[in-house]
């Protein structure tokens, strides 16, 4: 049963900060690390978002956030037509039937003196509920459903691999049948070859069960194989949100162009070709985050205005919300790193070139529209709007 | 790589039949077997696989880093006419961070955290010349600004910590070149970096082999990075080299199962999106038992296709198929080539 | 840092106030008369009661406090307008009516002889134990690693009155290679100090360096398989250095904790060996004055100890910052 809206989640200006006490006599709070500072978006029933950033976007923080694992600041969450950030930690806990979570290391995230048996089970005895014909069948049909092997019901966590352990993470979370799952990068600490694996379980039960899943991760790729709609964060804010397809092959913002760029593609024709947006220097510190467009100090293309008004999050399209004064479809020429390309002749020692600096220098800013706003063309690129799976 | 019939130049690193065998309780695990390379000067091998594959540990053979005294080593390590194996510990520990220099994969545990940056790098300079503190820490602070590292005055003093996770991993690259190597292995350097910091130490390092001519072994286990900065590749798995292969034939015609298998099942970002991924089933091996005949056979789709069943009972060799492209396969080579199309076009085809 | 220092010497005073109430509350408030304890059999009542009015007994807990306390920082007149005042000059540990002398007196003879003892045995148990360790951690799994745990593990076993009557049977009494030991100071005879020191010494150290030589063992074990150590053997340096300079280095906080507090309670006096050598210590003070049921300087001896364990408490994190930059005084 969904709400109205058919909306599982609704997270309204989310921020969640950490405090910052000095070293002195006294422990005073001088600071706040802002983690999340302003986040909106929304997860609808039965898909899956894609959260992803690189470290300091704040992804992690919005996911242990949403469950209320980590304490708000201030903003609403909404699951399931409840809003729950005001509720005590007993009030919470019928919220974590419909609202469960993966995590990311499958070597600590089970407990090891605990069975199988009793980590996929701990749930029902938790929240209090018998499953008809009790609960050892429903775990063992749940670890054949994960695709592990019922007999091994009174294993412990340690003699099974990581990605069985991933699978053993995902029948706990799936027990209790939530609505929404939040997956905290369930498959960067597993081996290539069973990342699929993983993935394409994810995937057959949210068609099985109907679930939500707000997916945060920091690869691209597989954000792109799981998730319906994308949102890319950086320094706490929310940068971009569109449908998948949208995002990787029509995005509008630079930090996104940028993260995109820097995904190398596994084919070497296409790779070595490829123009490279470099983003020079570091995070800023989250502490004292930039005025304006938390970006602007490594966007190619920053002006004025953006160190002095804060972008704010705009449907520039159906679906398509983007946080930036000069949204740009395409890159202007020369913006980016042209990459070498290669001689490959067997045997021959290569020297490469010095690569160019990937800096945009003042001529090529001049080629941008004059008052800084991209021409109404740009803003309706062919993209495919809607859910393709 | 080497092709048959060259001339008589040396290949400036050349391993043969290299081995690495531990002790463990539950016997003798063979990390690494039967493993034979060959680079030329300046170019970069990428060696690609998961975890138990014995990548990591071919890389350590190479440094020298291995404990004699608890594991053998076997085999021959020729680099630029020198054998290293059968080298004493005095020359070996000379050639480490002179000739050869390695960078790891986390700079955050790979860095001394009660030491200052400058001085873990000053005393990488004077462990293999003698040289005053002043000398040694001016040329540590050109190197730091030499690996792009901001305000590299103040950073010099700076501890391990107190620099962000691509900082550090210049730190590290600075670190290892600053003794003008000739040899520069990088297990998995990016792995545990954001995508942009990966594309900015890639980019590092790649135009810093073009400067000094350096010779590039890149351990990793993602296609990606090995399609962007590796002229040859080298797929291992269960301690065996599977596929050798300059990089365009190992992405346009791969042969081995296992390799294709990867390209299969990895998610790309560029892409027509298929329904489904085709991972590779069932887990990598372990090292400790691992399966009899092929090492990849328990997983492979293929295997019930070779004749006779020798999948299950005979250790394929390392073969040559075509120039360059050496494979470690049962399966006839016309029938791996189809195989190879078939699944590639449905790759590229999309769903 | 000086933030830090000054955030936990504050802290410490405050601590040694709450010492100070701790001490004089378990002393004061125990069952039994002080006053009966200070002049033994041959006690009538007026002399009872004399002295109880000398040292301020009758006066309500808290008075004795304050005056406590103060005599500490300004030193403290007993009965000041009775004919036979007693000066106990700053700072005033008490008064010891059996030995008729200021408790701080006492103290001040026997520490020297405490000194020496600890720092003696502290200098032989680190370099012996750690070097053992570093030894033992190099050859870990090999019979070198499992003789040198043995042993280790022998010497810890034996209890220390036991190690030094073996030492003074054999050594002194049956071999003679030593004369009875007999005290003085290292800078009026230091050949008869020594004679004299080395066997408590050893008794010291026997026990300790057991303890060291485990711990530094596994510190270096758990280090040398650090990312860090593996990257300093990568850059060529020589081993000796990568084990000194990198692995033990990194693994020191748990020794420089572990050897702090031992030394300051070996600073505190250590009773038992000094006893069976008849040095004239802490300890022995320390053992005395219970026996002689002298209240004063027994509450003397306590405070001394404590504030010695809490001042290298003090000193121990400090060193942690000092070795470990990541330490951020928190």
């Amino acid at each position: 049963m969904t709400t109205e809206t058919g909306e599982i989640l609704r997270v309204s200006d989310l921020r969640t900060y950490f405090p910052v006490r000095s070293h002195g006599l006294i422990r005073r709070v001088i600071g706040q690390v802002k983690a999340v500072d302003g986040v909106s978006f929304w997860v609808g029933s039965g898909e899956t978002l894609g959260l992803v950033g690189e470290s300091g976007s704040g992804k992690t923080t919005v996911a242990r956030s949403v469950l209320m694992l980590v304490r708000p600041t201030s903003g609403q969450i909404v699951i399931d037509g409840q809003e729950i950030t005001q509720l005590s930690p007993k009030a919470l806990m019928p919220m974590r039937r419909k609202a469960q979570m993966i995590f990311q290391d499958p070597y600590n995230a089970l407990n090891p003196r605990h069975t199988v048996g009793g980590i996929i089970g701990a749930p029902y005895r938790i929240q209090g509920i018998q499953p008809p014909g009790g609960v050892r069948a429903a775990v063992q049909a749940l670890m054949e459903r994960v695709g592990l092997n019922p007999e091994h019901y009174n294993r412990y966590p340690n003699e099974f691999s990581g990605g069985q352990r991933q699978r053993i993470g995902i029948a706990r979370a799936v027990a209790l049948r939530p609505k929404l799952i939040v997956c905290d990068e369930p498959v960067s600490a597993l081996d290539v070859s069973i990342q699929a694996q993983i993935i394409n379980l994810l995937r057959d039960l949210q068609q099985e069960f109907g679930l939500s899943y707000l997916f945060v991760a920091h690869d691209l790729a597989v954000v792109r194989q799981i998730s319906h709609r994308v949102a890319v964060m950086y320094l706490g804010h929310l940068m971009e949100m569109a449908p998948r397809e949208t995002i990787y092959a029509a995005p509008l913002h630079p930090y996104t162009h940028s993260l995109l760029s820097a995904v190398p593609i596994p084919d070497p024709k296409l790779q070595k070709g490829r123009s490279r947006i470099m983003l020079e220097g570091d995070l800023p510190s989250p502490i004292n985050p930039p005025s304006g467009c938390v970006f602007r100090t490594r966007c190619f293309q920053a002006q004025e205005r953006c160190s002095v008004e804060v972008p704010p999050l705009i449907e520039l399209a159906p679906g398509h919300h983007v946080a930036c004064h000069f949204p740009v479809a395409t890159l202007p020429a020369g913006v980016g790193t042209a990459r070498a390309t290669l001689e490959t002749q067997p045997g021959v020692p290569v020297r490469r070139p010095q690569p160019a600096s990937g800096q945009v220098s003042s001529a090529q800013l001049d080629r941008l529209p004059a008052d800084g706003r991209p021409d109404s063309t740009r803003l309706r690129p062919q993209v495919r709007v809607g859910r393709s799976r | 790589m080497t092709t048959p019939g060259r001339s008589a130049e040396q290949p400036f690193l050349e391993i043969k039949d290299l081995g690495v065998a531990f002790p463990t309780e539950d016997g003798l695990v063979q990390a690494v077997e039967g493993v034979s390379l060959s680079i030329e000067r300046g170019r970069t091998l990428a060696i690609v696989g998961e975890s138990g594959s014995g990548k990591s540990v071919t890389a350590q053979a190479i440094m020298g880093l291995i404990d004699r005294k608890i594991a053998t080593v076997t085999g021959e390590i020729w680099l630029d006419g020198q054998e290293l194996i059968g080298l004493p510990a005095d020359d070996l520990q000379a050639l480490r961070g002179a000739q050869v220099a390695m960078i790891f994969q986390d700079p955050m545990s790979s860095l001394h955290p009660f030491y200052r940056v400058g001085d873990q790098i000053t005393e990488a300079i004077k462990a293999h010349r003698s040289i005053g503190a002043k000398a040694a820490r001016a040329i540590a602070l050109e190197m730091l600004r030499r690996v792009g590292i901001p305000a590299a005055e103040r950073r010099i003093d700076d501890y391990p910590h107190q620099l962000s996770g691509g900082m550090r991993q210049r730190v590290m690259i600075a670190m290892a070149l600053i003794n003008a190597p000739e040899l520069l292995i990088a297990d998995e350097p990016t792995t545990a970096l954001d995508v942009t910091v990966q594309a900015q130490i890639l980019e590092l390092i790649t135009s810093l082999q073009g400067e000094f001519g350096i010779t590039v072994i890149m351990i990793t286990h993602d296609l990606g990075i090995v399609a962007d900065v590796a002229d040859d590749v080298a797929v291992m798995y269960g301690g065996r080299i599977v596929e050798v292969a300059p990089t365009g034939v190992l992405y346009a015609q791969p042969e081995m199962p296992y390799t294709l298998g990867l390209l299969s099942s990895i998610p790309r970002v560029d892409r027509e999106l298929s329904a489904r991924l085709e991972p590779i089933p069932g887990n990598p091996p372990s090292p400790i038992h691992l399966p009899l005949g092929c090492v990849f056979q328990p997983r492979c789709t293929y295997s019930d296709r070779v004749a006779g069943g020798a999948c299950l009972s005979v250790r394929p060799d390392l073969l040559a198929t075509a120039a360059g492209h050496l494979v470690r396969c049962h399966l006839p080579a016309e029938e791996r080539r189809q195989i190879s199309q078939g699944v590639l076009n449905v790759l590229a085809g999309g769903s | 840092m000086a933030a830090y220092v000054v955030r936990r010497v504050i802290l410490m005073v405050a601590l040694l106030f709450v010492l100070t109430a701790a001490v004089f509350a378990l002393f004061t408030l125990l069952p039994g008369d002080p006053a009966r304890l200070t002049c033994g059999k041959a006690c009538s009542p007026q002399i009872i009661e004399a002295n109880r009015h000398r040292l301020g007994y009758d006066q309500p807990i808290l008075t004795q406090y304050e005056e406590f306390v103060s005599g500490l920082f300004v030193g403290r007149t007993y009965s000041p307008d009775s004919p036979q005042p007693i000066v106990c000059n700053a700072p005033c540990l008490g008064y010891s009516f059996t030995r008729h002398e200021q408790v701080l007196t006492l103290i001040a003879a026997a520490a020297p002889t405490t000194f020496w003892l600890a720092i003696g045995a502290f200098i032989l148990w680190i370099t012996t134990g750690i070097s053992l360790g570093i030894f033992a951690a190099l050859h870990h799994g090999r019979w070198p690693d499992r003789l040198v745990m043995g042993i280790s593990l022998v010497g810890y076993s034996l209890p220390s009155f036991f190690i030094g009557l073996v030492l003074i049977f054999f050594v002194i009494l049956k071999l003679s290679w030593l004369p009875f030991p007999s005290y003085v100071s290292p800078f009026e005879n230091p050949f008869q100090f020594l004679q004299t020191m080395i066997l408590p010494w050893i008794v010291l150290a026997v026990l300790n360096t057991a303890f060291y030589m485990r711990l530094t063992r596994n510190q270096v074990l758990e280090t040398l398989n650090e990312d860090y150590v593996r990257t300093a053997r990568a850059k060529g340096l020589p081993e000796r250095t990568v084990v000194v300079k990198h692995a033990l280095r990194a693994g020191m906080t748990p020794l420089v904790t572990a050897a702090g507090l031992d030394l300051a309670a070996l600073l505190g006096g250590a009773i038992i060996t000094e006893s069976i050598f008849s040095l004239p210590g802490l300890g022995a003070l320390a053992v005395s004055s219970v026996v002689e049921a002298d209240l004063p300087l027994i509450t003397g001896i306590t405070l001394v100890t404590s504030t010695i364990v809490i001042v290298a408490n003090l000193v121990v994190d400090l060193l942690y910052a000092a070795i470990d930059p990541r330490v951020r005084l928190a």
